[in-house]
């Protein structure tokens, strides 16, 4: 089965304080489809005076929609999970289109985690309570949760619907307005579901803003009217947000990806069983949506003694790839997001070999037919080679692994470790000790034990090193979007005597 | 010598957007999405300290990257050059639906002993 590209307008307009705004300026920007490079649509162009006027109505509403009962925020949260399952189908239309993923993945994946964070934080802010602790016998310490006021948010083009969704029911559970601004390359989703939305929640509690990072993005996360930015990205970005938000001395949360190992110890291959395949299917999983994902499991290390047997299978299974049409339901890898990526991938390619390293499969873009060539291909690609190559240490965010053997466990966990980022991390055994403490010694923030990219949202997610800091999903993530007020109450009717 | 050095179309988007926004740096990303590509913004942008390496000047501007990154590109020579494209950053080539990248050589003998010498 095989569907085609989604119906679009000529044009879309910001979303600020309830209604569709069109950029002040009149400008706007053309947005393309990665899977034929053909239009989608025109983006609103915003610049600073669209910022400003995104930040009047957040916060001009902040303080009747951070009163509002947990009970009424969680309902409206359920009624955008609703809204979106009701039209789960157009959804991932919409985003296979607009970052070239597979149709097989915004359906079952993207679109359906989406609705269920919704759902998560609705459970949780119904769920959750304050604190309060009798110190002495006349003195009651009692914390309560405010709302921050008003959260500026900038969300990554990779998952695009998924990032929004992991964003914003957290900050509005808690009683925040915010500002958002999706990436300028996938616009389409958060559109849509403002579209559908509109009513839903009180003017300006949502906004959104598009355009580009130093013409929209800038003027947002150094504003001196939002009180926390968070932001998924890369570093150089995340340091000039953490310097903008230092000037207002507001709180931040980052995520700027990773280079995750992916660990394979020889006791995975005892038995030719479904846990092998499994494991086999866990190192593939480096092409899951195109290898765009901040955790990708970019560095497979497989134990010397197993290494041929394993790899063998490896390099089968990633030969067994499906790439093409993003529309069609077989199709299991799709497009690259933009050109700038692809290239970029491609340059990685070629040092990667300059540096030594082997191609054990793919290793160059695939040429596809028909409307498909004008899109941005990269073949599923293994590099065997050693962790110090450039290609072990940065992040490619295209389909390619690049896979190095280990000796023992002290030698896997010095290359685990031999990185500067700390996202992700995969460890494959069946040996119950390394199932435990070999994800110990990882410095990683998330480390999947025999399994790989599930992203439930009861689950904390967030980096260690350079791979940011703060978590994201999970309910410990409503206290990065809020202030503890303490109110120390004395029940004692005598004074302290001091004066 | 440098370990620098750029395309004369990545030049020419160097030089329009400094007539526009006056002295600029470059400085290379890590991490995901837009990562791993170099990022030009307004001169006191970015703060800069002795974690910063200068890698040379290209086309005016000095070009930068975090030390503990270097430590895993020097072995590299490194040309700037200009594609269409959108990044997410805030880099100021952007607007123009133009991306700088990155292209990656070996150094060789010669140059590794004069730039990285023992």
């Amino acid at each position: 089965m095989s569907y085609s590209k989604p119906k679009f307008k000529a044009s879309y307009a910001n979303f600020i304080n309830g209604e569709f705004v069109p950029p002040v300026g009149g400008q706007y920007f053309e947005n393309h489809s990665p899977v034929d490079n053909s239009l989608i649509a025109k983006y609103p162009r915003s610049q600073k005076e669209d910022v400003d006027l995104a930040l009047d109505a957040a916060n001009a509403a902040k303080d009747a929609w951070g009163n509002t009962s947990a009970t009424e925020r969680a309902s409206l949260l359920n009624k955008v999970a609703d809204i979106i399952e009701a039209n789960l189908e157009e959804f991932a239309l919409v985003e296979t289109c607009d970052n070239g993923k597979p149709i097989r993945e915004t359906l079952n994946a993207d679109v359906p985690l989406a609705i269920d964070h919704w759902r998560y934080f609705a459970a949780c802010i119904r769920a959750e309570e304050g604190s309060a602790t009798e110190l002495d016998a006349n003195t009651l310490s009692m914390n309560i949760k405010e709302p921050l006021g008003v959260v500026g948010q900038i969300i990554p083009w990779n998952f695009p619907l998924l990032m929004l969704s992991w964003k914003l029911p957290p900050a509005l559970a808690t009683g925040n307005c915010v500002v958002l601004k999706p990436a300028e390359q996938t616009p389409s989703s958060a559109t849509l579901l403002m579209e559908k939305i509109a009513d839903v929640f009180p003017p300006g509690v949502i906004n959104i803003i598009h355009g580009f990072g130093p013409e929209a993005g800038k003027p947002l996360a150094s504003s001196s009217r939002i009180d926390k930015v968070a932001f998924t990205g890369e570093t150089t970005t995340g340091q000039l947000i953490m310097q903008y938000a230092s000037k207002n001395l507001n709180p931040v949360t980052m995520e700027l990806g990773g280079k995750s190992p992916n660990i394979f110890f020889n006791s995975v291959m005892d038995a030719d069983d479904a846990f092998l395949d499994k494991a086999i299917e866990g190192a593939v999983l480096f092409a899951f949506n195109q290898g765009e994902v901040c955790t990708c499991p970019s560095r497979i290390l497989v134990q010397e003694d197993i290494y041929d047997a394993f790899m063998e299978r490896v390099v089968a299974r990633t030969n067994a790839i499906v790439q093409g049409d993003p529309y069609d339901v077989n199709t299991m890898v799709g497009a690259q997001a933009s050109n700038d990526q692809y290239e970029k991938i491609q340059s990685y390619l070629k040092i990667g070999v300059e540096e030594g390293a082997k191609v054990l499969a793919g290793g160059e873009a695939n040429k596809l037919s028909g409307d498909l060539a004008n899109g941005f291909y990269i073949k599923p690609t293994i590099l065997e080679g050693h962790n110090k190559m450039r290609v072990f240490q940065e992040e490619i965010f295209g389909p390619v692994v690049c896979v190095t053997k280990f000796k023992d466990e002290a030698e896997a966990l010095d290359i685990a470790n031999d990185t500067l980022y700390g996202l992700g991390a995969g460890v494959w055994t069946r040996d119950a000790h390394q199932l435990y403490q070999i994800p110990r010694a990882i410095k990683a923030g998330r480390v999947w034990v025999n399994c790989y990219h599930a992203y439930p949202a009861h689950a904390p997610f967030g980096g260690y090193k350079k791979s940011g800091f703060g978590r994201e999903t999970h309910l410990m993530m409503m206290d990065h979007y809020r202030q503890t007020k303490n109110m120390l109450i004395s029940y004692d009717k005598n004074k302290l005597g001091f004066f | 010598m440098q370990r620098i050095a750029i395309t004369q179309e990545a030049a020419n988007i160097v030089k329009q957007l400094k007539e526009k926004h006056g002295e600029l740096i470059f400085h290379q990303s890590g991490g995901c999405c837009d990562g791993s590509s170099p990022m030009l913004f307004e001169k006191d942008d970015l703060y800069l300290d002795d974690s910063d390496v200068f890698l040379g000047i290209v086309e005016g501007v000095k070009f930068y990257m975090n030390q503990d990154q270097f430590e895993y590109w020097k072995h590299t020579h490194l040309t700037i050059d200009i594609t269409k494209g959108r990044g997410a950053s805030f880099s100021l080539e952007i607007p123009l639906g133009l991306r700088f990248i990155v292209h990656s050589r070996l150094l060789t003998h010669e140059e590794n002993a004069i730039l990285n010498p023992k």
